[in-house]
């Protein structure tokens, strides 16, 4: 069954005032399309059910990338391309700028936005993991105004988040007080381009004195959706690396990983290869600690 | 069922044209059955082979992931405008002289994302070539021939512009 155009209503108010005046008149009405790499797929295919969409794309107050002296804040209609190509955003903010290159392909990432991506909310959004070790914020806007919560808690399970009805994820910030840290990321896909991750790991974490004194571990697809490693996080922060650390960071991270059989893996190899993620990570701790 | 009808007005390949469809058309039905431009080939249809490659207001774009509205008053460049006055672009040559085609199907999109490739890298190496096309699929697995194909073109544009700086001169 291929998608019909006559089927949907797609409109461009032109403006972000306009699409939120839109969102607020006729709430849960009309969905926002923006590059369209999630929509049209679906769309392509006859299964998108959804009769209007209202477009985002164009929109230039909702495409910025703002760097200052100590944070970031991203518009949530910025492409992927768009972050790799901004110097000073790539240098102080690596993993996401890894995670940007890993979106499907050129043609993808100058479409794809970075608010589109976590609005999909796919357990396995390339750029979450790298947004949860950075202490992201997300912003939300409506004609009622704007208001700004922990990312880590915008996804409240499979494709389900905090926005309201008449809301659209206006931007992401991020504090600059990461220059310090050990940074890691990882995706493990089938290749290396086009491919969706069967299971991702990002972390930053701070050494001192051999001890870890900070951890963040974020995740894609150990869960419903993107999460913070929180009880591994538990089990490493305050101690030196051992061997036994390593293995009860590996014994906690299979506890706490509720990953799925999907058509890309099975729930038992990505816990596996989650494991191994973070003793990558926690090896590099111990190593680049050693170093004078 | 939708009734609206916007006129969408694009430059493509240079000149101004206006359609009047369904606002969800997708640009690659556009370009093939509204403007017959038929280099633009349907492959997945969902953004992963890259045979519907074109480039949009200077970035490149899977056409089958666009509803033509999103491209109202964007300049497109297609398969199609890659030639100047008859003259093959030294892409086009390349493929040719280095067997970089075979059953065509994923040509267009090839040359589409190698002309992108160029214009933001002149000089790329076969790493970047190899990212830049990594979103076209072929299916001929001609792979390494493409990527020569790439990397002689940029090379022969870098030496046509090198003579030109010495003329100059």
């Amino acid at each position: 069954m291929r998608g019909n155009c006559e089927a949907h209503e797609l409109i461009a108010p032109g403006s972000l005032r306009g699409v939120l005046e839109l969102l607020a008149a006729e709430p849960g009405v009309w969905t926002p399309i923006a590059g369209g790499t999630e929509i049209m797929v679906a769309y392509a295919a006859g299964r998108l059910n959804l009769a209007k969409l209202v477009s985002l794309w164009g929109i230039s107050e909702l495409r910025f990338i703002r760097v200052t002296a100590d944070s970031v804040a991203i518009g949530a209609g910025a492409t992927f391309i768009d972050l790799r190509r901004h110097a000073e955003f790539c240098e102080s903010w690596p993993l996401l700028a890894k995670a940007a290159s890993w979106i499907g392909s050129i043609a993808n990432q100058s479409r794809a936005t970075l608010g589109g991506n976590l609005v999909n909310g796919s357990p396995a959004a390339d750029s979450s993991p790298a947004l949860l070790v950075y202490d992201a914020e997300i912003e939300m806007i409506s004609v009622r105004g704007s208001r700004r919560i922990p990312y880590r808690e915008f996804h409240t399970g499979y494709k389900r988040n905090l926005l309201a009805l008449d809301e659209l994820v206006y931007a992401l910030h991020m504090p600059r007080r990461f220059s310090r840290h050990k940074q890691y990321i990882r995706k493990v896909g089938t290749r290396r381009a086009m491919a969706i991750s069967k299971v991702a790991v990002a972390g930053t974490a701070l050494m001192d004195d051999g001890i870890v004194s900070e951890i963040r571990l974020g995740a894609a697809s150990l869960a419903a959706f993107p999460t913070r490693l929180r009880k591994t996080e538990q089990v490493v922060i305050g101690r030196p690396i051992t061997r036994e650390l390593v293995a009860a960071a590996q014994e906690a991270l299979l506890a706490e990983a509720a990953p799925i059989d999907d058509i890309r893996s099975t729930a038992e190899y990505r816990r596996r290869v989650g494991a191994n993620l973070v003793t990558e990570f926690l090896m590099e701790l111990a190593r680049k600690d050693a170093k004078p | 069922m939708s009734e609206f009808r916007p006129s969408i007005t694009m430059q493509v390949n240079g000149k101004i044209v206006t359609v009047i469809v369904p606002p969800m058309k997708r640009l690659l039905d556009v370009l093939r059955e509204d403007l017959q431009l038929t280099g633009a080939k349907e492959g997945c249809g969902e953004g992963e082979c890259g045979s519907c490659s074109v480039r949009m207001d200077g970035e490149l774009v899977n056409s089958c992931l666009i509803p033509v509205l999103q491209a109202d008053g964007a300049e497109i460049q297609t398969v199609e405008g890659l030639a100047t006055n008859g003259v093959l672009h030294p892409l086009q040559e390349c493929f040719l002289a280095c067997g970089g085609a075979q059953c065509g199907i994923c040509t267009p999109g090839m040359l589409m994302a190698a002309a992108q490739l160029i214009a933001r890298n002149p000089h790329p190496t076969m790493a970047e070539i190899r990212e830049g096309l990594a979103g076209n699929l072929c299916r001929c697995t001609g792979f390494l021939r493409i990527f020569e194909s790439v990397l002689a073109a940029a090379t022969q544009i870098q030496d046509s512009e090198a003579d030109k700086a010495n003329h100059a001169r």
